[in-house]
């Protein structure tokens, strides 16, 4: 903890899925899933120590094909599922599968790359999320809450609401739903809500984002064109119900409130490129981290929109010695957004960024070449939120 | 004498007495002398030639006042010898005699003029005795004068007196004579119509009978002449109220109406009724000129009506008034300003109409000529009125007519700046007749600045006027003022300036970022313009401004410098606007290119692309369009034969490095090596950049966006070795032909690259095609 300097993991294969392991909240935990056409692909559980400033990993393999996308079940934490590439007979199919990882893996054990390899650490299928008449899968979403049981799946112009059963062993289709329109309608990326009992998702495809109830499988509402071109990952205000995080190929990330999405409450142009990805802290959600192939990573301070818009509340406390005035003067002030950090450690696209689930002022990016840089908050900026 | 002064001893008194006055009187003569010497001032000279004598208490001194002659004479005796003794004596002898013959003459002389003094007043004495006689005469004489006189007064005091009733009795007849006459003479003075002088009769007898009525005859006189001039006074009622005659003649009858002692108040109430009655027919017919059509008279015309007919009236109205009415007091004058304010509000408000519906005109001479008129009329009744305030309200109505106009000035320049806007749309939308060339970009530009320009001093000059010197209002502490610098500068050139660049910036905003709504050429267009303005046009117009209004106000203007920089943000944002919008649509084409297509299936490539060849056309057209606009810019010196070169260096070294690793076990992580220390020595390329006004920096910019979606779009598919071989392809003919637009040509070399190295990576069976196969493929397609 003495010193803020990122610390670099480096991957041997292109990757560009990442996800902390959600049900864990002790151990700083992250998994990789890696790009490789000819050799066969693996998932990377990187542990961090953060006392020590160590990374250890453990690596599984992953045989079925490259991974797009990757997500870790919230309830159970040796389950996780992935959108793979599947190359036959000169054709490329994207399928999505939930595994669960060998139960006998012990985090923390020092492994060379080569020992990667050996078959010991194969992952246990448990099903498939597949359906005959469905394409490609963009990606998995798990229920945010709840034992897990339920995930839905981004099928070409398909939103598949998947009941797990038997302890994952078995997935059944619960409800569906399609996109119907002119061309041809593919989502991109999806985020399943935290809040209203986790009954809300939301899609992207092209330049809209759309709400769906998933009791009903229908529509809630539609932010066509929410970016100027295509928009590429979503994510939700852990702690503001109706506030919404959007970035896309123009640049920006958009914030919105979906009870009105004419406009976006506001909007961040911080990237020189597509950004990637966006994610809130998951406790302060005035923390949010874009990725962009700019190769840059923004950390963002959204202090206006946030649900703790005035950090400086508790400063009475600090400047008691001072006068009295001075503190409620500046909790007067309207807050400041602004950009904290730009992390600049990758060479190339970033595709990927994610908070970790156990420490709330830790996160993990990944870029292209396979380098994952875990970052802290500033500690001058952690300070001012807690205390 | 002096042998007895001399024979005679000591003792001798006689000798004594004697000698003494012999002895000292020479030297009490001196004495005396000396005493006028002193007197006249001469003292010095002569006591300075007196020879010092002994001690003045010597009392051997003959002259001394001390002399004692017992003292003398014994000194002498004992002192001289007898030869001396002698001669001393005859000395002191003839002294004595000297003197006694001085004394004598003396003696005679005086005595003479003594004698004759005495004579003189014996004279005088004879003379005076003579003039008291006659003077008791006199007296006498004056005493029976006045006897007599009192007596002739006495006589005639009795016939004065009556000479002095007769004469008084004589000036009551006659005005009693006046009296009686009274009655038939007003009469005639009514039947005449000489009511000026039956009512200076009526005011000269009115005091008598008043006093006198208590008399039955002069009772009736008094009655005669109120039935008079009750009925001179129903004349004159009449008269004034038939009123047609005219203010002047209103005005006597009021006068004399006032001097027959009606009462002021109320006939300062029928009299303002009167003339309120004559003024609202003026405004009658004001206002039927406004009429509900469109007036038929122009606005000069309707202020010159209003102005002689109104104004005229109101200000010969308020100078009789003042004058009939000067004694009613401040009273008085509040009820006139009253009067004239209610009057001039209405008549402001049809002005103000009629003003109202010349805002839309586009002639700003005739209505300052108006707004002057109507100025100038006014002055004065407001001189003569302050209290009123007219001058003040008029004053007020020109000052906001004159920002209504510029207001309306405003407007006019942004609707002009819209529709020059809107001609270049039509004129870039107008499908281009073949073989013949639209207008171009330069020129399109040149119309545009011109025509705004023109716009712009149009605007100037009309303003202008409102500042002319011969203009009555234009020495207003607002139009010298307030007028120039924060109406004209700031709201009208400023305020067009700013809008324009807003306008302009609006395109870059619109929601419709997927193209269409604004045509990339208008964009540029505009960037041209905003940046004329800041080089140029800005600070041309300020000092047009500045020279044509010579600001006397100290409050704060927005600088050029401001302005400029204003403009060239403005400028910056569309043309960066521009690449992004250019960069977009051909990276569309790419990003539509790479996903629509099977690339795991394709065949064997012969040709380049189609929509390289697209792009590659794109850029030439975008290159050509921009370089009628933008200057060159600098572009890093190479060789002309760059790109074979540099072609060489990436088909076959580096490639070899890259793609040949693939095949041993260790690939992956030489792979990413490699391609990490080549990032190592590039620079990060930032995409979205914004860009140089220049034509290199855009067309990097454009290409830039273009090549890495390119990369990006790659990196999503997976490639079937003939698809790996198609991008190789591709991406040599578009090195072959980009180079040339961008600033720094290693930049498309790395991005190509990086496009190629990636679809290597995304591709389960790498084979490379040979690099001459390429180049006899693109140079044939």
């Amino acid at each position: 903890m003495e010193d803020d300097a990122p610390v670099i993991y480096g991957l041997e294969f292109q990757a560009r899925a990442l996800t902390p392991q959600t049900a864990e909240t002790d151990a700083i935990r992250f998994l990789v899933g890696t790009q490789s056409l000819k050799y066969d692909n693996q998932i990377h559980i990187i542990d961090f120590d953060d006392e020590n400033n160590i990374i250890s990993k453990n690596v599984l393999l992953h045989q079925v094909g490259e991974i797009w996308h990757i997500s870790a079940s919230p309830a159970d934490r040796g389950v996780l599922a992935t959108c793979y590439n599947r190359t036959a007979d000169s054709k490329v199919l994207t399928c999505a599968a939930v595994w669960r990882m060998p139960a006998e893996l012990e985090p923390g054990g020092h492994e060379s790359p080569e020992d990667a390899a050996s078959p010991a650490h194969a992952l246990e299928l448990l099903c498939h999320l597949d359906h005959a008449a469905r394409g490609s899968t963009a990606c998995v979403v798990w229920e945010p809450a709840g034992a897990g049981g339920r995930v839905i799946s981004l099928a070409d112009n398909h939103v598949l609401l998947w009941d797990l059963q038997e302890s994952g062993s078995r997935a059944a289709l619960a409800s569906s739903a399609s996109l119907e329109g002119k061309g041809q309608l593919k989502f991109t990326t999806g985020r399943w809500s935290p809040h209203h009992n986790c009954t809300q998702v939301a899609t992207a495809n092209d330049t809209a984002v759309r709400g769906w109830d998933t009791r009903t499988m229908s529509q809630i509402y539609c932010i066509e064109n929410a970016h100027g071109q295509l928009v590429r990952d979503l994510d939700f205000n852990p702690n503001k119900q109706y506030y919404l995080a959007s970035c896309g190929d123009d640049c920006r990330v958009k914030f919105w409130d979906t009870r009105n999405v004419s406009e976006p409450v506001k909007m961040l142009e911080e990237h020189s490129h597509w950004v990637w990805s966006v994610r809130y802290n998951h406790s302060h959600d005035q923390l949010v981290l874009t990725g962009s192939s700019d190769s840059r990573v923004v950390l963002s301070n959204m202090v206006s929109i946030s649900s703790e818009p005035f950090g400086q509340l508790a400063d009475d406390d600090d400047l008691s010695d001072q006068e009295e005035r001075r503190p409620e003067e500046k909790s007067q002030e309207p807050p400041q957004d602004s950009v904290i950090t730009t992390y600049e450690e990758h060479e190339d696209s970033v595709y990927a960024v994610d908070w970790s689930s156990a420490d709330p002022w830790l996160f993990a990016s990944l870029s292209y070449d396979g380098r994952l840089v875990i970052n802290r908050v500033p500690r001058a900026l952690k300070y001012h939120i807690l205390l | 004498m002096a042998a007895a002064a001399a024979g005679p001893g000591p003792g001798s008194g006689p000798g004594d007495s004697l000698e003494r006055p012999e002895a000292e009187a020479p030297e009490r003569r001196r004495k005396a002398h000396g005493m006028l010497k002193l007197y006249y001032g001469l003292s010095e000279g002569e006591a300075a030639g007196r020879p010092v004598g002994p001690d003045p208490l010597d009392p051997t001194d003959l002259n001394g006042a001390h002399f004692d002659p017992e003292v003398y004479l014994d000194k002498l005796r004992r002192e001289c010898p007898l030869a001396q003794l002698m001669d001393s004596e005859t000395d002191m002898v003839r002294q004595i005699r000297a003197l006694d013959s001085d004394m004598q003459t003396l003696v005679y002389e005086n005595y003479n003029k003594f004698i004759s003094a005495t004579d003189t007043i014996r004279k005088m004495k004879n003379d005076f005795r003579k003039m008291e006689d006659e003077m008791d005469r006199l007296a006498t004489n004056m005493a029976v004068i006045t006897e007599f006189s009192a007596r002739i007064s006495a006589t005639l005091q009795d016939r004065h007196e009556r000479i002095t009733k007769l004469a008084g009795v004589h000036a009551l007849l006659r005005k009693l004579q006046f009296l009686f006459e009274l009655p038939s003479r007003l009469t005639k003075c009514v039947e005449l119509g000489a009511y000026g002088q039956a009512v200076r009769y009526q005011g000269r007898a009115r005091a008598v009978l008043q006093q006198y009525q208590h008399l039955p005859s002069f009772r009736a006189i008094q009655d005669d002449c109120q039935v008079i001039t009750a009925r001179l006074a129903q004349q004159l009622r009449q008269r004034f109220r038939e009123g047609g005659s005219g203010a002047p003649e209103q005005a006597e009858c009021v006068e004399l109406l006032l001097a027959l002692g009606e009462p002021a108040e109320e006939l300062c109430e029928e009299f303002l009724a009167h003339a309120r009655g004559r003024l609202e027919e003026e405004l009658r017919s004001l206002e039927a000129e406004l009429g509900p059509s469109p007036p038929a008279p122009d606005v000069l015309e309707f202020t010159d009506h209003g102005g002689s007919g109104f104004v005229g009236g109101l200000c010969q109205v308020a100078a009789a008034y003042q004058e009939l009415f000067a004694a009613q007091g401040p009273a008085g004058a509040e009820k006139l300003a009253a009067f004239a304010r209610e009057l001039g509000s209405r008549y402001f408000a049809l002005v103000e109409w009629r003003l109202a519906q010349e805002q839309g005109g586009g002639d700003n001479s005739l209505l300052v000529r108006a707004l002057d008129r109507f100025h100038r009329r006014l002055r004065a009744p407001g001189a003569l009125l302050a209290a009123a305030g007219l001058a003040e309200a008029a004053t007020e109505i020109v000052e906001r007519v004159a920002r209504e106009r510029l207001g309306h000035h405003l407007q006019g320049l942004q609707a002009a700046f819209l529709g020059c806007l809107t001609d270049v749309r039509q004129a870039l939308a107008a499908p281009r007749m073949a073989g013949k060339e639209g207008p171009g970009l330069a020129e399109l530009l040149a119309n545009v600045a011109s025509s705004i320009l023109s716009h712009i001093k149009a605007s100037l000059a009309s303003v202008h006027l409102f500042t002319a010197k011969e203009v009555s209002f234009s020495n207003k502490p607002y139009f010298r003022g307030e007028f120039c610098s924060q109406g004209v500068r700031e709201g009208l050139i400023v305020g067009f300036i700013r809008s324009m660049c807003q306008t302009a910036q609006s395109f870059c905003d619109s929601p419709g970022e997927k193209g269409g709504a604004t045509p990339p050429a208008l964009l540029l267009l505009l960037s041209r313009l905003c940046l004329d303005y800041e080089t140029a046009t800005i600070s041309y117009i300020l000092t047009l401004t500045d020279e044509q209004f010579l600001v006397q106000d100290q409050s704060p203007v927005t600088p050029v410098s401001t302005l400029c920089a204003e403009a060239r943000e403005t400028a910056r944002r569309l043309l960066t606007h521009y690449v992004k919008v250019q960069g977009l649509v051909i990276s569309q084409m790419l990003r539509k290119s790479v996903e629509t297509r099977d690339w795991l299936s394709t065949l064997e490539p012969r040709n380049v692309r189609a929509v390289m060849k697209r792009v590659v056309e794109d850029t030439t057209a975008i290159d050509v369009q921009v370089g009628l606009l933008y200057e060159e810019g600098v572009r890093k010196a190479q060789s002309s034969d760059s790109s074979k070169r540099t072609f060489s260096v990436y088909s076959s070294s580096r490639q070899q490095g890259r793609y040949a690793p693939s095949y041993t076990p260790s690939a992956p992580m030489d792979t990413n090596l490699l391609s990490n220390i080549q990032k190592l020595f590039s620079e990060r390329i930032d995409v979205f950049s914004p860009v140089e006004f220049n034509k290199v920096s855009v067309l990097t910019g454009i290409i830039k966006i273009s090549l890495k979606t390119l990369l990006e779009c790659v990196r999503l598919r997976t490639f079937g070795r003939f698809g790996l071989q198609q991008v190789q392809v591709d991406c040599h003919f578009l090195q072959l032909y980009l180079w040339r637009f961008v600033a720094d040509e290693e930049l498309v070399h790395l991005l190509l690259d990086e496009v190629v190295a990636s679809a290597a990576l995304r591709c389960p069976d790498p084979v490379p095609m040979e690099p001459s196969v390429v180049e006899v493929i693109c140079e044939r397609g």
